[in-house]
């Protein structure tokens, strides 16, 4: 099971050993990372990004790499692919 | 050991006047009559480790003087007018991030291109205010190649101690006349260095005033890893448009100048009992003067004579000094009038003044200021 | 695994001063992850700016920065770099600081040749100002100061580097962000002058303006209408008729200024 858990400005959120942190602070809600992440992991929320379908993250780093404001940070379990 | 003699044109003693201060770094760009300062250091520069290089504009050859002066070497560029004019933005930046760095403008007749090979003095109010906004200024102004060499060795010492750029104003009468100079030997004459951090680099502020008021500055690339902005900014080098820190700031950048006028201000003054007429001057027209002050003893005319080596900061104190004895002060310069309201404003009104003025290109002579001297005797 | 941006970003300078939607944050952690590619050291790297958006990038990471005035972050990194030529010297300038008020620095140091990696963040548009058009605003399209279109003709500066001589020339864009890593690592490496065009985005000031989409319209566009210089050889012309080449344009060995100038140096019995 997936879980979300805020832990100061960072919201944290778990699946097996892959973790997506989003900094809140630092996101500008501009849909960057929402619009291409190839496997549709990553919706808006209140202006924030906010990770949906961590389940389907298959680490491709694109999110983080194309996020202009840091906001973003996959801290994947080194496995490309699906985590089961 | 004694010194060495040489036949020296002004702008050669002061090439080599900086090469003694411990100048490392020479950026310019070709301008008439500074240009032997760059040809000269050309030769000279790599000769000792050093680095010469012509850019592409006036404004990049003082940029990259800059530039050089944050990686810690001694950094000089040569200009006239119209290459001044160019420098000015720069310089404030230089001003305001505290970067030692030393200008040479060998001065020209103008506005605009004006007269290159024709001496003048009319830049002496551009390097007060000549880049925008409140800055400090320092100028010199030495008068013959002997005074040129010592001069841009104390323009280093000055402009290093209190991390601020300095101008040394000279024209093109001294900047190319040849005189017999004494270089003196190594060690004769105090060389400074710029304050640099005692602290380890985590503890480092590079504009950090707790042990007074101007801050250590670290070199590029020593391990103090710092920001440097043309921004306004706090003690950490940061922008800041905080009211509370922008003002105190922005007055320490003058104070460094105004609470160090012992250091900066020299000149020279020449009595002669019960004198009521005096003259301030300074550079070649100081010379001029000089010999008009001879003929005029000679007709039995006394004259005080104030020469002006500093001319920014102001030596206020001694136009004062001369303004409480005389009636009348003569203040021949090649402009139309800017250092005789600089004496007007320090006197208050305390004696009479009036100008020598000319900007033809050619030399105010001894005459034409004496004058002066019979007409107002 | 994450890429530690913190290790080389300030303490409590984030988040940056730059638009939701630009994509200078996107550059700018290309250039991070290009410096740790390439494995320079902190105290020994000097990164610098003139003035404008892209100019303010040096006040966020952790090296010798240096932000000077507008258009001059070259002359100043000509100073830095020949004083100490075992500095790793970066510049660092958007399209109008790069090319119109510091365009004679540009060909000059693409002249010279000096040891320095140039990356202009190249978005079109003067932002910092309001959005007036730059030397890289396309002919025809709006900005503050060109209100019936523009007039003028834009540089490519891809060609204008080349033409003016330096020594190694890609482009990129902020949709291509690991290219661009590479391309500004390649650049690091190269011995010479290295211009790096990154295209980016204004969605603010620019993109707003003449109706281009959202900040992901924007950086969708450069996806579809780019492409690689190996590819478009191959490709049908018409393929690749109206895009923007990407790619390594130049990267030719060439002597560097710096070497020319310890010759020079040790020619004359120079010694520090």
């Amino acid at each position: 099971m997936a879980k979300s858990v805020r832990k100061d400005e960072t919201v944290v959120t778990e699946y097996g050993d892959r973790k997506i942190n989003v900094i809140t602070r630092y996101c500008k809600g501009c849909d960057i990372c929402v619009a291409f992440c190839p496997v549709d992991v990553l919706e808006m929320k209140d202006f924030k990004v906010h990770v949906a379908r961590i389940e389907d993250c298959t680490e491709c780093m694109l999110c983080e790499v194309r996020c202009p404001d840091f906001a973003i940070e996959v801290v994947g379990s080194g496995k490309k692919g699906k985590a089961k | 050991m004694s010194g060495k003699d040489v036949f020296y044109q002004g702008n050669e003693a002061c090439a080599e006047g900086a090469l003694y201060a411990g100048c490392r770094f020479f950026a310019g760009y070709p301008i008439t009559p500074s240009t032997e300062v760059a040809e000269f250091l050309a030769r000279r520069l790599p000769t000792v480790g050093g680095a010469f290089i012509q850019m592409e504009d006036e404004i990049a050859a003082m940029a990259a003087i800059i530039g050089a002066s944050l990686v810690g070497k001694k950094s000089l560029t040569s200009t006239s007018g119209p290459g001044f004019s160019l420098k000015m933005e720069n310089l404030g930046f230089a001003c305001l991030t505290e970067v030692p760095c030393v200008i040479v403008n060998v001065m020209r007749g103008g506005p605009s291109t004006g007269l290159p090979t024709g001496p003048s003095q009319s830049d002496v109010m551009q390097a007060r205010w000549g880049t925008h906004g409140d800055h400090p200024a320092i100028a010199l102004a030495p008068d013959s190649v002997q005074e040129i060499f010592t001069e841009t060795v104390r323009a280093f010492n000055i402009s290093e101690r209190l991390r601020t750029p300095v101008i040394l104003l000279t024209d093109e009468i001294i900047g190319h006349m040849r005189e017999r100079i004494t270089i003196p030997p190594e060690g004769e004459l105090e060389i400074w260095e710029r304050p640099r951090p005692t602290v380890p680099p985590d503890q480092y502020k590079p504009y950090d005033i707790s042990e007074g008021i101007i801050p250590p500055m670290a070199d590029f690339g020593s391990g103090y890893r710092y920001h440097v902005t043309g921004l306004n900014h706090d003690e950490t080098g940061f922008p800041t448009n905080n009211p509370s820190l922008v003002q105190p700031e922005e007055e320490r950048l003058m104070a460094k100048v105004t609470e160090n006028l012992d250091l900066i201000q020299k000149y020279e003054y020449f009595e002669k009992p019960k004198a009521r007429i005096g003259i301030v001057s300074f550079g070649s027209s100081a010379r001029s003067s000089r010999a008009a002050i001879r003929m005029a003893e000679e007709e039995g005319i006394k004259v005080d004579f104030l020469r002006l080596i500093t001319l920014w900061p102001f030596p206020t104190d001694a136009a004062v000094q001369m303004a409480d004895k005389v009636d009348m002060i003569i203040v021949p310069e090649m402009n139309l009038g800017q250092m005789i309201e600089e004496v007007q404003r320090s006197i208050a009104g305390k004696a009479e003044t009036v100008g020598v003025n000319r900007v033809d290109g050619d030399p105010i002579t001894p005459t034409q200021i004496l004058d002066r001297i019979r007409e107002v005797a | 695994m994450a890429f530690n941006y913190a290790e080389y970003i300030r303490p409590g300078k984030l988040p940056h001063i730059w638009c939701p939607g630009c994509a200078h944050g996107t550059v700018m952690k290309s250039i991070i992850r290009a410096i740790d590619r390439v494995g320079l050291e902190k105290d020994r790297t000097v990164i610098v700016s003139g003035i404008g958006c892209a100019s303010r990038m040096p006040g966020y990471v952790d090296f010798n920065t240096l932000h000077t005035t507008h258009g001059r972050s070259l002359p100043f990194s000509t100073g830095v770099k020949l004083a100490d030529p075992g500095l790793n010297v970066i510049a660092v300038a958007g399209d109008g600081d790069a090319l119109a008020i510091g365009g004679n620095h540009f060909i000059h140091t693409c002249r010279r040749n000096i040891d320095i990696t140039l990356i202009v963040f190249n978005n079109n548009i003067y932002g910092m100002t309001g959005g007036q058009f730059s030397p890289t605003t396309p002919h025809g399209k709006l900005a503050s100061t060109t209100p019936y279109g523009n007039p003028d003709y834009a540089f490519d500066v891809v060609e204008l580097a080349m033409g003016a001589g330096a020594s190694y020339v890609s482009r990129s864009t902020a949709y291509h962000a690991i290219p661009l890593e590479r391309q500004i690592a390649d650049g690091i490496n190269h011995k010479g002058f290295s211009v790096i065009d990154a295209l980016c985005t204004c969605p603010t000031t620019y993109g707003r303006r003449n109706k281009l989409g959202s900040a992901v319209d924007m950086i969708g566009w450069f996806k579809d209408n780019t492409v690689g210089i190996k590819a478009a050889g191959k490709l049908p012309p018409e393929k690749v008729e109206g895009k923007i080449l990407t790619g390594v344009f130049r990267k030719e060995e060439k002597p560097e200024y710096c070497d020319e100038y310890a010759k020079i140096i040790e020619k004359t019995g120079g010694r520090s």
